[in-house]
């Protein structure tokens, strides 16, 4: 019976498995090859290559729990686990065309197999059911990202990032074990089935349960850096690698996401009354008297404004991109509010278009630090005449980000203020639309150090080698046909939530 | 092909101005050459259009509608009205008109200005003629891109804090209106049946909507159409932005850019939101007298030439806001006209202030006095236009600000006719200004010796601006070949409003 349930566990457990695997195989073969840094970026292509493969055939698997309700295997994870292997790859790739990383004294190839156990992590916390086995996904993405954010360990600034991420990595997590120990204690079960079935059955203190959920949010917000536990983002993003700030910013966000969307939506639905609506969607019922989505919509509402307010005063463009960062996960958050799978919905939709924009905008800012060796916007002057296919493509990931239409961050905007107005969320609405106005004016600066001013000086072309251009058309090219077509891309994200959330 | 006119109107320029990017760079003349040939092709095709339009109905014509967005039911949806059918000829018009005028004046980044010009024209005429709120949002928006890359680029010294204005500015607007097309589709989605963000149904159960929500709706549509006009008091991005731009870009700015603000009010505030728009008549009647008295009082004060037509233009679409908030057919078939007449007008003022920019490099009015002796042909002609935008009787002026004064006057919806009064004197201030900045430039002796070997208008420069005269003279003689097209769409609006107002009386 145990392990007739653990065989079958496994069978459905096939690309965590792989994934586990090449971390090993990595820390192997480093043993062998150490003068041949990218030996283990490839067998990292070809761990997550595998890794999507065997998550390609669970797309029709029927939504179950396993390893005794510790995992769940459903269409929701489905979404979040292509979603990471998605930038995983991409990241791998960036960091072979990164400069930065390959002119460093980068000896060591741990860097993959932390980037791989990063990525492990997030697919655990896009899945795991149970309180203890999500901290232990979350420990585990937390841990490889602390050192992979101080891989350059003889710069300074990298050092500090480390430091400064470990120590508010640190304080969030013991937070929020602290949350989860209350919950226990409230509810007797880490099992977040057993903690939903018993809030409804049962009459609780709130303000406890209310006080737990403030702690658990100290580290749902760490990792996807809401205000207030953002303070770690502009630091650990300008100091890290380039290519490690991008992972941050887009597979670790993704994961912090999903770990927040199933806490909320299966430990605190009330279990006393399932309801699946004529189109066969699951309405969310909140249990009465806890004001969580409250307490969220002030959340995001301080995110987003924080994020933009700040980023206008940045001239470096990592900070930029930090402060940028936080404020797009404001507006995802928005979308939580609504607690309706069109909600849901429209986050993962919009999770998916960030995934290209975000991840471009990293990479035009890797390419532009290689080859013009500065990270200042105000030095960027005139680099549009320069390098036009580069900057013509940031220029896409600008207006994508700031959401003008036409472009994927459109259709993810429009998703989400359409869940909020379908709601009566509509002032709600307007302060996410007033956040993107203010976001405009330093999205459009860049455009304008990079394509109004003239440049001075040397005025040369400079172009780059074909992989960075295919690498660059690649994310570019997607942000634009995402604002076309992107019928595919929100049934997907519709069918990821459709049974969310149900046992 | 002719089933289809409408998408060939919108995406031939789009699609035709990705050649040039090809094109090699020194080549200036090939790639205006072949940037005007385009575009003299699009204005062809909307002759097409204007001969195959059928006057007698107000329905929508030529529509074409396909499928965009399944879930949320959001159309690829075209059609042209009489209103859409003057604003599109007016579009078409000034383009090749503007390119052939400035033919010189853009001597940097050749390509990449006539690339982002034809993907202007083909997003202008996308605006006018979508009949599903998020396309015409998505080319609303699409407006911004090359607009700020034309002000920012070819701009004067003051670009950047211009293109950032214009840019927060209209941002800020269309926003708001985002969340009001999504939330009006949400609002009618029970009395339609599925969310649906096409017009043409969601005009039908707009009216039936609770008045304060109405309100609301009505606000967020319409502050972001008062941006664009732009109504007093949201003015303040036009000057910058029209004294920073090049020549071509203030051109387009004037003559076709505001008109979305007019042509949105009209099609999209009224069009929706009838008993709305009734409620509000007065205060939009008010703001657009404000913005006649006092952009026309601004522009005796100013010192620069491009800088006071620019503030005439907010004087001139006063007007045409007074048009829309009096609300009868005159009236709004005068507010209609008078777009295509401050497009001509204002547009010809801009190039005439480009062409004397070009020779001197000066705007200054104090640089300039006496230059009928040295340019007799730009003298007369400049005079002509001057006149065209005072409304001397026989221009194209005339007309447009006679119905409007006409229509609004007796009309019902402002119940009282101050409004109109005040508006005239409006026309009294333009001849002052106007008038005054031509004696100072033109008439009297020349003192600034600079000024005697300034070069009369070349044969290039008076083809370009022929047509614009032609229709000045033509529309000033004889409106009707224009104003019979629009009637049977304009008297359909003005139907609807006072079948809602009828409405309201049953409901409640």
């Amino acid at each position: 019976m145990l392990t007739q349930q653990i065989l079958d566990g496994l069978s459905k457990f096939y690309p965590e498995t792989i994934l586990s695997v090449t971390i090993l195989v990595i820390v192997f073969v480093e043993l062998f090859f150490k003068k041949k840094t990218r030996v283990s970026g490839w067998i990292a292509m070809a761990g997550l290559a595998a890794a999507m493969l065997f998550t390609f055939l669970q797309v029709n698997i029927p939504a179950q729990t396993i390893f005794f309700q510790m995992v769940a295997v459903d269409p929701f994870s489905y979404f979040f686990k292509v979603l990471l292997i998605l930038s995983g790859f991409l990241i791998v790739l960036f960091t072979f065309l990164s400069d930065e990383i390959r002119s460093s004294e980068f000896k060591t190839q741990e860097y993959y197999a932390l980037l791989i156990a990063l990525t492990l992590g997030g697919f655990l916390m896009a899945s795991s059911v149970n309180l203890l086995m999500m901290y232990l996904a979350l420990e585990l993405s937390s841990l490889s990202s602390y050192v992979l954010a101080g891989y350059f360990k003889k710069s300074n600034r990298s050092s500090e990032a480390a430091l400064k991420y470990v120590i508010y990595g640190g304080v969030s997590s013991g937070l929020m074990l602290f949350g989860i120990s209350l919950i226990y204690g409230i509810c007797g079960s880490l099992d977040m089935f057993a903690i939903s079935a018993y809030l409804s059955a049962n009459p609780v203190n709130l303000i406890t349960l209310l006080i737990a959920i403030f702690l658990m949010l100290a580290g749902f917000g760490y990792k996807i850096s809401a205000v207030p536990f953002h303070f770690w983002t502009p630091d650990v993003y300008e100091g890290s690698p380039m290519p490690v700030t991008a992972l941050l910013s887009v597979s670790s966000k993704a994961a912090g996401f999903a770990m927040l969307i199933r806490f909320f939506l299966v430990a605190f639905q009330n279990a006393g009354h399932p309801t699946i609506t004529t189109e066969g969607l699951h309405q969310y019922i909140t249990l009465p008297g806890l004001h969580w989505p409250e307490v969220i919509a002030v959340i995001a509402v301080a995110t987003m404004t924080l994020g933009n307010v700040v980023a206008i005063w940045q001239d470096n463009l990592k900070r930029l991109l930090a402060y940028s960062s936080i404020a797009q996960a404001g507006y995802m958050l928005l979308a939580f509010v609504v607690v309706s799978p069109q909600g849901i919905s429209a986050m993962l939709t919009y999770l998916a278009v960030y995934l290209f924009m975000n991840l471009g905008a990293f990479f035009a800012a890797i390419l532009i630090s290689n080859k013009y060796k500065t990270e200042n916007i105000e030095e960027m002057k005139g680099i549009g005449y320069r390098s036009p296919l580069l900057c013509v493509s940031m220029a896409v990931f600008m207006l994508s980000l700031s959401g003008i239409p036409m472009t994927a961050g459109f259709i993810g905007k429009f998703y989400i203020f359409s869940a909020l107005i379908n709601n009566g969320y509509i002032w709600l609405a307007i302060i996410g639309l007033m956040n993107s106005v203010v976001s405009l004016y330093y999205y459009i600066k860049i455009l304008k150090n990079m394509f109004l001013i003239r440049p001075q000086g040397d005025t040369g072309a400079v172009s780059f080698g074909a992989g960075y251009s295919v690498l660059l058309l690649a994310l570019a090219i997607p942000t634009i046909v995402l604002g076309i077509f992107f019928g595919p891309l929100t049934k997907f994200a519709e069918y990821s939530v459709q049974i969310f959330g149900l046992k | 092909m002719i089933n289809n006119i409408l998408s060939f109107l919108i995406f031939l320029p789009i699609i035709l101005s990705i050649p040039i990017l090809f094109f090699k760079a020194g080549k200036d003349k090939l790639i205006k050459t072949y940037t005007i040939a385009v575009t003299i092709v699009v204005f062809i095709l909307s002759i097409i259009l204007y001969f195959g339009f059928d006057a007698s109905k107000s329905d929508f014509q030529f529509v074409e509608k396909v499928q965009w967005v399944t879930d949320f039911n959001i159309f690829y949806f075209l059609g042209v009205d009489g209103i859409s059918l003057l604003l599109i000829l007016l579009t078409t018009l000034i383009f090749p008109v503007t390119i052939l005028a400035v033919w010189n004046s853009i001597t940097t980044r050749t390509k990449e200005f006539y690339f982002l010009l034809l993907i202007l024209e083909g997003s202008l005429i996308g605006v006018f003629l979508s009949l599903d709120l998020i396309l015409f949002y998505v080319f609303w928006e699409l407006i911004l891109i090359p607009m700020y890359f034309i002000i920012g680029i070819w701009g004067g010294k003051n670009k950047y804090y211009a293109t950032v204005k214009f840019f927060l500015y209209t941002m800020f607007g269309s926003l708001l209106m985002l969340v009001a097309i999504i939330w009006l589709a949400n609002y009618a989605t029970p009395m339609i049946g599925k969310f649906t963000t096409d017009y043409t149904e969601l005009r039908k159960v707009s009216i039936f909507m609770p008045l304060n929500i109405q309100m609301w709706m009505f606000i967020f549509f319409g502050l972001s159409f008062a941006i664009k006009v732009p109504m007093f008091p949201f003015h303040t991005w036009l000057p910058d932005a029209h004294t920073e731009a090049p020549t071509a870009g203030s051109v387009i700015l004037a003559a076709v850019l505001l008109k979305m603000g007019t042509y949105g009010l009209l099609r999209f505030s009224i069009g929706l939101f009838p008993l709305t728009f009734v409620r509000f008549a007065v205060p939009i009647a008010i703001l657009g007298v404000i913005g006649i008295i006092y952009g026309a009082l601004l522009c005796i004060a100013q010192k620069d030439m491009k800088k006071l037509v620019a503030y005439s233009s907010v004087s001139h679409m006063g007007f045409i806001v007074l048009a829309l908030a009096g609300m009868t057919v005159e009236s709004v078939q005068g507010g209609l006209i008078q777009m295509v007449n401050h497009g001509l007008s204002t547009g010809a003022l801009f190039l005439f202030v480009g062409f004397i920019y070009d020779r001197r490099h000066t705007r200054e009015i104090a640089d300039y006095g006496g230059l009928t002796k040295i340019i007799p042909i730009f003298a007369s002609l400049f005079l002509v236009v001057c006149l065209s935008s005072i409304g001397l009787p026989g221009l194209n002026g005339f007309v447009g600000e006679f119905m409007i004064l006409a229509g609004s006057f007796a009309s019902p919806n402002l119940h009282n006719n101050i409004y109109t009064i005040l508006g005239t004197i409006g026309i009294v201030l333009s001849a002052v200004y106007l008038l005054w900045m031509y004696q100072r430039v033109m008439l009297g002796p020349v003192e600034n010796e600079a000024n005697r070997n300034v070069p009369d208008l070349n044969k290039r420069e008076i083809i370009s601006i022929i047509p614009i005269l032609l229709f000045i003279v033509w529309i000033g003689v004889y409106p009707n070949t224009f104003l019979s097209k629009s009637e049977a769409s304009v008297k359909r609006v003005i139907e609807n409003v006072e079948a809602a107002k009828k409405n309201i009386l049953n409901i409640y």
